[in-house]
C-alpha cells in the first residue's frame, strides 16, 4: 500500500504544484503591485523590496473606493432580502400546482436563465430611462431583482417539491388557507436553501458590472465594479493604486468565502442539480 | 380545491410582473426599434424597413462577434469541462492537502470577472507584462498577446474557463461522490481496467452532472461580457467582440440604438437555438441512460 501511495505522489506532487502556482499567481500579482511604489518598475514577479501603503491612500481618496463599498452593499442587501420574498413566494404554487399553465410559466422563468440582458439592452435601458431610473438605486434594484429572480425560484421550487404535501394537507385540512399554510408551513423550512439563495444571488449582485454599467452613471453613485472600471480607464499611469483599490473591492468576498465555503460549494451544488 | 389553487397561483404574480415590465415588454420594444433609426436619444426618429436586418448580412463586425460569441460559448465549456472533470477525479483521491486546491481553484469564481480581467491585464502587456517576463527568463521573444484578434479571443476564453472551472469541479465533484461504491467493487471483480472503469462506469453514471456543468457553462460562456471588456474592450479594432460586447459598443460609441437592436435581438434568438439544442441533446442522453 505504502509503495503504491509512493508512486501515485510521483505524479500527483507536480500536478497539484502546477495547479497551486497557477491559481495563486494572480493573487500574488495583485499584491505584489499593490504595495509597491509608483516609482518601482522591476517585474511584476518581483515583491515590492521597500512596501508602501501609498496606493490604497490614493484608491481611497480618489476612487471613492469606500462610497462604492457602501453603494455595493447598500444593493446587494435590498435586492438579496427581495429575492427572497419574491421568489420564495414564486416558486410555492410553481411547485405545488402542477397545471399546464404553470409548467408553462415555470419553463418561460427557466428560458429567462438563458437570455443574455445585454441582447435587449437598447430597449431596457430606454425604457429605464422613460421611467426616471437612471442613476436611481431603485432603478439598479429592480433590474438585478428581476434577472436574478429565475434561478431562485428555480431553487426553491425544487426544494419545495422535496418538502413532503402530506404537511400542505395537514394544514388545509385544518383550515389553514395557502397563505398560512406557506408562511407557518412551508417558509420555516426553507431555511437551507435560502443560504443558497443568498449566496449565489450576494454574490452577482457584488460582482455585476453590466447592468450597473448602464444604470448607475453618475459617479456619486459608483458601485466597486465600475469604480474599478473608472480607475483603470482613466489613470492608465497609476494601476499601482488601481490595483490596491481592487485588492480592496475582492478582500470582503474572499473573506467571507474562506469563512464559509462549505455553504458556497453547496449553494453551487444546489443550483445546479435539476 | 380550485380555489385555494388559484388563491396559491396569485403568489407568483409579483415575479411575473416584473418580467413583464423588464423582460418581455423591452423584448417587443426591441422588435420595434429593430426598424427604426434611433440614435438613442433624440425624440425623432424614421422607419427603416429592414434595412438594419439587410446591413447585418453583410457587416463584418457581426460576423466577427457572432463566431466570437460561438467561440466563447463553446469552448470555455469544453475547457470548463475537461479540466473540471479532471480536477475532480483528482481531488476525489484521499491526500493531505486536497482542501487547499479546492479552494483555490473554486475562489476565482467569487472574484467579479470584470476585475479578473484587469488582474490578466498584468500578465498579457507587452511591456512589464508578467507572461513576457517568464519568457525573457528563458531568453525568448516578448510576444504582444493581446495585439491578435485571433490569439485575444483564445485569452478571453482560456481566462474565462480558469476562473469558473472551479463550478464544473465541485460539480463532478459531488456526482463522484454519488457514485455508489458497489459499481466499483462488482467491476474490480469483473477484472476491468482503470480505462474501461472510466468510459464505462463513471462517465455514465456522471452524465446528470455532465449535463448541469455543461448548461451552466454554456449558458456562462454565450454571455461574457464583463471579462472581454476589461481586458481587450473588443480590440483589437472589432476582432474580439462577442455578440454583448457589439451591442454594447453600437449603442453608446456609435450611437447607432436600431441597429443595436437588431443585432440584439439576432444574437438573442441564435442564443436560445444553441442552447436549447445542446440542451435536448443532453436531456435525451440522460434519459437513454436511465
Amino acid at each position: 500500500m505504502l509503495m503504491k501511495n509512493k508512486k501515485a505522489w510521483i505524479w500527483r506532487a507536480p500536478l497539484l504544484l502546477v495547479i497551486l502556482l497557477v491559481y495563486c499567481s494572480p493573487f500574488y500579482i495583485l499584491l505584489g503591485i499593490s504595495f509597491k511604489p509608483v516609482t518601482d518598475l522591476s517585474s511584476h514577479w518581483k515583491f515590492p523590496t521597500l512596501p508602501t501603503l501609498e496606493n490604497f491612500r490614493v484608491a481611497i481618496e480618489q476612487g471613492n473606493i469606500f462610497t462604492a463599498l457602501k453603494n455595493t452593499t447598500l444593493i446587494s442587501v435590498i435586492v438579496v432580502l427581495l429575492i427572497i420574498a419574491v421568489s420564495s413566494l414564486a416558486a410555492y404554487p410553481l411547485a405545488r400546482n402542477r397545471s399546464k399553465g404553470n409548467n408553462l410559466i415555470k419553463s418561460f422563468i427557466l428560458g429567462i436563465m438563458m437570455v443574455p440582458p445585454l441582447s435587449i439592452l437598447v430597449p431596457l435601458y430606454s425604457i429605464l430611462v422613460d421611467m426616471g431610473g437612471i442613476n436611481e438605486y431603485w432603478g439598479i434594484i429592480l433590474i438585478l431583482l428581476t434577472y436574478e429572480l429565475p434561478q431562485a425560484i428555480f431553487l426553491y421550487t425544487n426544494f419545495i417539491r422535496s418538502i413532503p404535501e402530506a404537511l400542505d394537507e395537514a394544514a388545509a385540512l385544518d383550515g389553514c388557507g395557502p397563505i398560512r399554510t406557506f408562511f407557518y408551513i412551508v417558509l420555516p423550512q426553507l431555511k437551507s436553501v435560502t443560504a443558497s439563495v443568498i449566496i449565489l444571488t450576494g454574490i452577482h449582485c457584488w460582482n455585476d458590472y453590466q447592468f450597473s454599467l448602464y444604470v448607475l452613471q453618475s459617479s456619486k453613485m459608483n458601485t466597486i465594479t465600475l469604480a474599478i472600471s473608472s480607475f483603470f480607464s482613466q489613470t492608465t499611469s497609476n494601476l499601482h493604486a488601481a490595483s490596491a483599490a481592487a485588492l480592496l473591492a475582492i478582500l470582503p468576498v474572499v473573506i467571507v468565502f474562506l469563512f464559509l465555503q462549505k455553504y458556497f460549494i453547496k449553494g453551487m451544488v444546489d443550483s445546479a442539480i435539476k | 380545491m380550485k380555489k385555494r389553487a388559484r388563491t396559491m397561483n396569485l403568489f407568483y404574480v409579483p415575479a411575473l410582473i416584473l418580467f413583464a415590465v423588464f423582460v418581455i415588454y423591452p423584448f417587443t420594444k426591441g422588435i420595434f426599434l429593430s426598424f427604426t433609426n434611433w440614435n438613442g436619444y433624440s425624440q425623432s426618429y424614421k422607419m427603416v424597413g429592414i434595412n438594419n436586418y439587410i446591413r447585418m448580412l453583410t457587416d463584418q463586425n457581426v460576423h466577427r462577434a457572432l463566431l466570437n460569441t460561438i467561440i466563447y460559448g463553446v469552448g470555455s465549456t469544453l475547457l470548463q469541462n475537461v479540466f473540471g472533470l479532471a480536477l475532480a477525479l483528482l481531488l476525489n483521491q484521499k491526500f493531505r492537502g486536497k482542501s487547499v486546491v479546492r479552494t483555490m481553484v473554486y475562489l476565482p469564481v467569487m472574484i467579479a470577472p470584470l476585475i479578473m480581467g484587469y488582474v490578466m491585464y498584468f500578465f498579457f502587456t507587452y511591456n512589464n507584462g508578467a507572461l513576457n517576463d517568464i519568457l525573457g527568463v528563458f531568453g525568448l521573444e516578448a510576444i504582444d498577446w493581446l495585439a491578435s484578434g485571433t490569439r485575444g479571443t483564445a485569452i478571453l476564453t482560456i481566462v474565462n474557463s480558469l476562473q469558473f472551472v472551479g463550478i464544473s469541479m465541485v460539480i463532478y465533484l459531488a456526482g463522484l461522490q454519488g457514485i455508489p461504491d458497489m459499481y466499483y467493487e462488482a467491476a474490480a471483480i469483473d477484472g476491468i481496467n482503470s480505462v474501461q472503469r472510466f468510459f464505462y462506469i463513471t462517465l455514465p453514471l456522471l452524465m446528470p452532472a455532465i449535463s448541469s456543468s455543461v448548461t451552466i457553462n454554456l449558458i456562462g460562456g454565450l454571455k461574457l461580457f464583463d471579462i472581454i471588456s476589461a481586458l481587450t474592450g473588443g480590440g483589437p479594432g472589432y476582432d474580439t467582440n462577442s455578440l454583448s460586447t457589439l451591442v454594447h459598443r453600437t449603442y453608446f460609441a456609435s450611437e447607432n440604438a436600431g441597429y443595436a437592436s437588431a443585432i440584439g435581438l439576432i444574437s438573442f434568438v441564435l442564443i436560445m437555438v444553441l442552447s436549447n439544442i445542446v440542451l435536448k441533446y443532453l436531456d435525451k442522453k440522460e434519459a437513454d441512460l436511465c
